[in-house]
C-alpha cells in the first residue's frame, strides 16, 4: 500500500512538471503546427538561468521569473526571424529547430560547464512531512500547486479573454481567423513566446527537483512529445490527462520494471494511437 | 538513364573501386564511414523523398541492426552471414511493427509518432543493461570473415565490403524507385487522395516503402557495428535520426545520389571540424539552420535550378 501511494504521489508531481513542459508544446502545435525540437532546450535554458539567478540574488521567485521571461524572449526571436519564414514545411521546421537545439546545447555547455546542478530551493520548501505511510516532500507539493495555478490561468486566459478567443480561433482555422480580422502573425508570435515561457518555467521548477545538466534537453523532449501525442495536439484537457498518465506510467515503470521503463512508457502510447490516432482529446 | 548522366556515374564508381589501396589510412576510414552513412541516408530518402514521409525515428532500424551484430558477435561469436541476416531481419521486423502504428498518421503526427517510437528503442538500449550494457555500450566487435580464412579485419578489404554493399543498395534502390511501385510512391507523395481514388492501395504502398526503408537502414547499421567495433545508445538517438534527415535535405530529397552526397558532406564536416574545434556542435547547429535558410531544396535541387 505504502509503495503504491508513494509512487502515485511521485508520479503525480512528476506529471505536474510535465504539464508545464507539455502545455507549451501543445499550444504552439495547435496554433502553428510546428514540431519544435528545441522545446526541451527551453526547459534546459530556463533551468540554467534560474540557477544563476538563485546563485546571484538568493531569490527563488526571481529565478522563476527571470528563467521563464528570458527564454520567452529567445522563443520570440526564433519565431519572428527564423520560423515564420518557413510557413508550414514540417521538414524545414524540424531541421531548423534541431539546429537551434544543438546551438543551445553547446552554449549551455560553454556557459555553465558539464557538471550537474540542483537549484537551491527556499528553506520552507526543502522540508517534508509524513502523511500516514507516505513521505511527502513539500517541494513536490509546490510543483503540483504551480501546475494547478498555471493550468487554471491558462484555461481562464484561453476561454475567458479576447486574446484567448483569438488563439482558439487560430487553432481551429488560421485562414478564417485571418479573414475575420485576427492578426494571426501576432497571435503566432505571442503563442510561441508563451510556449517557451511555460517550458522554461517547468525547467526552473524542475531544476530544484531533477536538477539541470547537459543532455537534459533531449531527455525531456520525448516526454513532452508523448504527453502531447497521448492527450491530443492543441487541447488543454489533453495535456492535463496526458501529463498525469505519463508521469504515473513513468514512475511505476521505473519502480516495477526498471530495465523496461521506457517501454512501459511508450507502449501504452502506441496502444492509444492504434485505437485513436489523434490522441485522447485530439480533434483531427 | 541517359548517356550524359551515366558517364560521370561510371567514372565515380571506377574511382571508388580503384582509389582505396592508395589512400592514406585516415582518408580511407572516412570514406568507409561516408559509404555507410550514404546507405543510411538513401534508405531514408525512399521514405522522405519518394513517398513524402518524414520519419524522425530512422535511427531505430540502424541501431537495432548494429546492436544485433554487436550482441551476436561478442556473445555468440556468430558468423558474418548469420549476423547480417539477423540484423536485416531485426531491422525489418522493427520497421514492420512501427509502420503498423505510424502509417495511420499523416504529416506532423507522423513526425511525432516516429520520434516517440524511435525513442522507445533508444530507451530499451539505454535501460536494458543486462542485454545492451546500457550507456557503456558494447565494445570489442571484431571485423568479420566473409569466408573461412578470408578476414576483413584490415581497412582496405573492409572498405571493399562496404563499397560492395553500397553498390548493391544503390542498384536495388534505383530499381525500386524506377519500378511501377516506385512511381506509385511518387504519385502518393504528390496527391495521396487521387491515388486512392484511382484504386491504388495507398496504405500498403506506404507500408512496404516503410519496411523496405527500414531494411536498408539495417544494412547500414550492421556495417556500422563492424566498422566502429563499438555500439552505444547514441546510434539510436533522435540526433542520429535528424542527422540522416539533414543529409537527405542537404543533398536533395527525391534523388538517390543527393543523399549520398549529403552524407559525404556531413561526415567529412563533422570529422574534420571535431579535429580543429571543441565547439563543433555549435557549428553543426548553425549548419542545420544555414541549410534551411540558404539551400532549402538541397544541393542537387539548387544545381537543377541553376541549369534551367
Amino acid at each position: 500500500m505504502e509503495f503504491w501511494l508513494t509512487q502515485a504521489f511521485n508520479g503525480i508531481s512528476y506529471g505536474a512538471m510535465l504539464f508545464l513542459l507539455g502545455s507549451g508544446l501543445s499550444l504552439v502545435f495547435g496554433v502553428m503546427r510546428i514540431v519544435n525540437l528545441a522545446h526541451g532546450s527551453y526547459f534546459l535554458l530556463g533551468g540554467y538561468v534560474g540557477l544563476t539567478t538563485v546563485l546571484k540574488t538568493k531569490s527563488f521567485p526571481l529565478a522563476l521569473l527571470s528563467g521563464a521571461l528570458s527564454v520567452a524572449l529567445i522563443g520570440l526571436g526564433m519565431e519572428r526571424f527564423f520560423l515564420r519564414k518557413l510557413g508550414r514545411q514540417s521538414l524545414s521546421q524540424v531541421l531548423m529547430t534541431m539546429g537551434f537545439a544543438l546551438v543551445f546545447q553547446d552554449l549551455g555547455l560553454l556557459i555553465w560547464g558539464g557538471d550537474p546542478y540542483t537549484l537551491a530551493v527556499p528553506a520552507f520548501l526543502a522540508r517534508s512531512a509524513q502523511v500516514g505511510p507516505v513521505f511527502v516532500p513539500f517541494y513536490r507539493l509546490f510543483i503540483i500547486a504551480v501546475a494547478l495555478a498555471v493550468g487554471i490561468a491558462l484555461w481562464a486566459f484561453l476561454e475567458r479573454t479576447r486574446a484567448g478567443a483569438s488563439i482558439r480561433a487560430t487553432v481551429d482555422d488560421a485562414e478564417m481567423a485571418q479573414g475575420v480580422g485576427i492578426n494571426v502573425p501576432l497571435v503566432s508570435a505571442g503563442v510561441f513566446a508563451l510556449g517557451a515561457f511555460l517550458a522554461a518555467l517547468g525547467g526552473v521548477v524542475g531544476a530544484g527537483f531533477i536538477g539541470v545538466y547537459p543532455g537534459l534537453d533531449f531527455e525531456v523532449l520525448p516526454y513532452a512529445f508523448v504527453v502531447v501525442i497521448v492527450g491530443g495536439l492543441g487541447s488543454l484537457q489533453g495535456v492535463v490527462v496526458g501529463s498525469l498518465l505519463v508521469g504515473l506510467l513513468d514512475n511505476f515503470g521505473k519502480a516495477l520494471f526498471p530495465e523496461l521503463s521506457y517501454f512501459t512508457l511508450f507502449a501504452p502510447m502506441a496502444l492509444i494511437l492504434a485505437l485513436k490516432p489523434t490522441g485522447l482529446f485530439g480533434k483531427r | 538513364m541517359t548517356r550524359r548522366r551515366a558517364i560521370p556515374l561510371v567514372a565515380c564508381a571506377a574511382l571508388l573501386l580503384a582509389a582505396p589501396p592508395f589512400l592514406p589510412p585516415y582518408a580511407l576510414t572516412l570514406l568507409t564511414q561516408i559509404l555507410i552513412y550514404a546507405i543510411f541516408a538513401m534508405s531514408l530518402d525512399l521514405l522522405l523523398g519518394y513517398t513524402g514521409l518524414a520519419s524522425l525515428g530512422h535511427a531505430a532500424y540502424f541501431g537495432v541492426a548494429a546492436y544485433v551484430v554487436a550482441i551476436l558477435t561478442t556473445q555468440y561469436h556468430a558468423s558474418f552471414w548469420l549476423c547480417l541476416c539477423a540484423a536485416l531481419l531485426a531491422a525489418s521486423a522493427v520497421a514492420a511493427v512501427f509502420g503498423l502504428i505510424a502509417i495511420r498518421a499523416a504529416g506532423v503526427y507522423f513526425l511525432m509518432i516516429t520520434l516517440a517510437l524511435g525513442m522507445v528503442i533508444w530507451g530499451l538500449a539505454f535501460r536494458w543493461v543486462s542485454l545492451t550494457m546500457g550507456d557503456n555500450g558494447i565494445s570489442g566487435i571484431a571485423r568479420p570473415s566473409i569466408l573461412p580464412g578470408w578476414s576483413l579485419a584490415r581497412p582496405v578489404p573492409f572498405h571493399y565490403l562496404t563499397l560492395f554493399a553500397f553498390f548493391i543498395a544503390f542498384a536495388l534502390l534505383s530499381v525500386v524507385v524506377r519500378s511501377p511501385f516506385g512511381l506509385s510512391l511518387r504519385g502518393i507523395r504528390e496527391t495521396e487522395r487521387r491515388m486512392g481514388a484511382l484504386g491504388y492501395q495507398v496504405w500498403l504502398h506506404k507500408y512496404l516503402a516503410f519496411v523496405l526503408s527500414g531494411a536498408f537502414a539495417g544494412l547500414a547499421g550492421a556495417l556500422w557495428a563492424y566498422y566502429n567495433g563499438f555500439v552505444s545508445p547514441v546510434e539510436l538517438h533522435l540526433l542520429t535520426s535528424v542527422e540522416a534527415l539533414l543529409m537527405v535535405a542537404l543533398g536533395g530529397p527525391g534523388t538517390l545520389l543527393g543523399p549520398a552526397l549529403g552524407a559525404a558532406i556531413i561526415v567529412l564536416f563533422k570529422n574534420l571540424l571535431s579535429i580543429y574545434t571543441k565547439r563543433w556542435l555549435l557549428i553543426l547547429g548553425l549548419v542545420y539552420i544555414g541549410v534551411i535558410v540558404f539551400a532549402p531544396k538541397g544541393i542537387v535541387g539548387a544545381l537543377r535550378g541553376a541549369r534551367r
